[in-house]
């Protein structure tokens, strides 16, 4: 894919191309946006037909990360640079998972205290 | 890698990919970030800190949501529109959506014309990334509007938990303000395009660094991340 970029920039010979210049057909970008919107149209669709529990989860979050993949691998071009920066800039995020563990932990046991003692007053 | 451009500066020997790339690539003791302008680089460097403010946000919202001893307000009937005598549930939300991921795929094929050179469809494409940005950003105000209308405050609302009111402004307005950032970004990046700045190499107005077609496709990246907030914001703060 790279060579073929280079040898795209080369052919139309333009002096002043940069080589890192990101060249795909059209047609990628189109494909992706019509994804794009078919998977935001399921995801309108899990509340207007009110799925509830794991199921309205799971399907929420897959679409969601689906979504998200494909913004940053083709509309960003992630999947067409080099591994340095992509683990650069990808493996850093994984670290907000701790942050989710933390702060559902810490809900809990915040729901819970306010549970014992607040719920106990009202009474 | 045949026809090779001479004034390139390319490499000359061929980058070792995989693992391997990643060693050689980070103890080159030159840039690391091969094959990328230093301006993409940092551009996706800010953009991952830009990501650490947002999961703060959607983190403490969801700290708050989970631990609230309150009902939270049923998010599919506040944000509920009566279209044509017809109450349709989350429909503002819904369009926003689809506004934002067609000026992200007009973002897309403005870079992939400006790396063209293709001066007019670049310009043209900026052009509709931005009026559909600012529509977005017309249906927010909207939106906050209506809200506001209906009493709810970022300390408390009349449909249930006041922690509701606080996430949502919050959260939405902190999207808000990059989006209209993108708007701006986006109408400068347009003009420079049009005036053939980046054709000429001419030097900015800012920073004095020479133009070129990289700054259309940096300028994308921002705005194609404001697009992958609203993908995380919507799933979360919309459809939980």
């Amino acid at each position: 894919m790279a060579h073929a970029q280079v040898q795209e920039h080369a052919a139309q010979g333009q002096q002043h191309a940069h080589v890192e210049g990101q060249q795909h057909p059209i047609g990628i970008y189109l494909k992706i946006w019509g994804l794009l919107f078919v998977l935001s149209a399921l995801s309108y669709a899990v509340d207007y037909f009110h799925f509830q529990g794991y199921l309205r989860w799971f399907l929420i979050i897959v679409f969601m990360l689906l979504k998200a993949g494909l913004i940053v691998a083709v509309f960003m071009h992630m999947m067409w640079e080099r591994l340095a920066l992509m683990y650069a800039i990808l493996v850093p995020t994984l670290l907000l998972m701790v942050l989710v563990g933390i702060g559902a932990l810490e809900a809990d046991y915040t729901f819970f205290t306010r549970g014992v003692f607040f719920v106990k007053q009202l009474l | 890698m045949a026809q090779t451009n001479p004034t390139d500066t390319l490499e000359p020997a061929p980058l070792p990919e995989g693992v391997q790339g990643i060693v050689s690539d980070w103890s080159s003791d030159q840039r690391a970030f091969k094959n990328v302008p230093w301006g993409k680089a940092m551009m996706w460097i800010f953009l991952l800190s830009d990501t650490f403010i947002f999961s703060s946000f959607l983190i403490s919202y969801m700290t708050v949501r989970m631990s609230t001893t309150e009902p939270w307000p049923n998010v599919s009937e506040v944000f509920a529109l009566t279209l044509f005598g017809q109450k349709i549930p989350l429909i503002l939300i819904a369009i926003m959506t689809f506004i934002l991921i067609s000026s992200s795929g007009t973002m897309a094929m403005a870079v992939k014309f400006g790396y063209e050179k293709n001066k007019r469809m670049t310009f043209i494409l900026l052009l509709i990334t931005a009026a559909l940005g600012a529509t977005f950003v017309g249906m927010q105000a909207f939106e906050w509007t209506k809200l506001i209308e209906d009493g709810v405050r970022p300390w408390g609302n009349p449909m249930g938990a006041a922690q509701f009111g606080s996430s949502f402004f919050m959260i939405t307005g902190f999207h808000g303000t990059h989006v209209s950032i993108g708007v701006i970004f986006l109408i400068i990046v347009a003009i420079k395009v049009l005036r053939g700045d980046l054709d000429h190499e001419r030097p900015g107005f800012l920073t004095g660094r020479k133009g070129n077609y990289e700054m259309v496709e940096i300028m994308g990246l921002y705005w194609h991340f404001v697009d992958l907030v609203w993908v995380f914001i919507f799933a979360v703060f919309y459809l939980w």
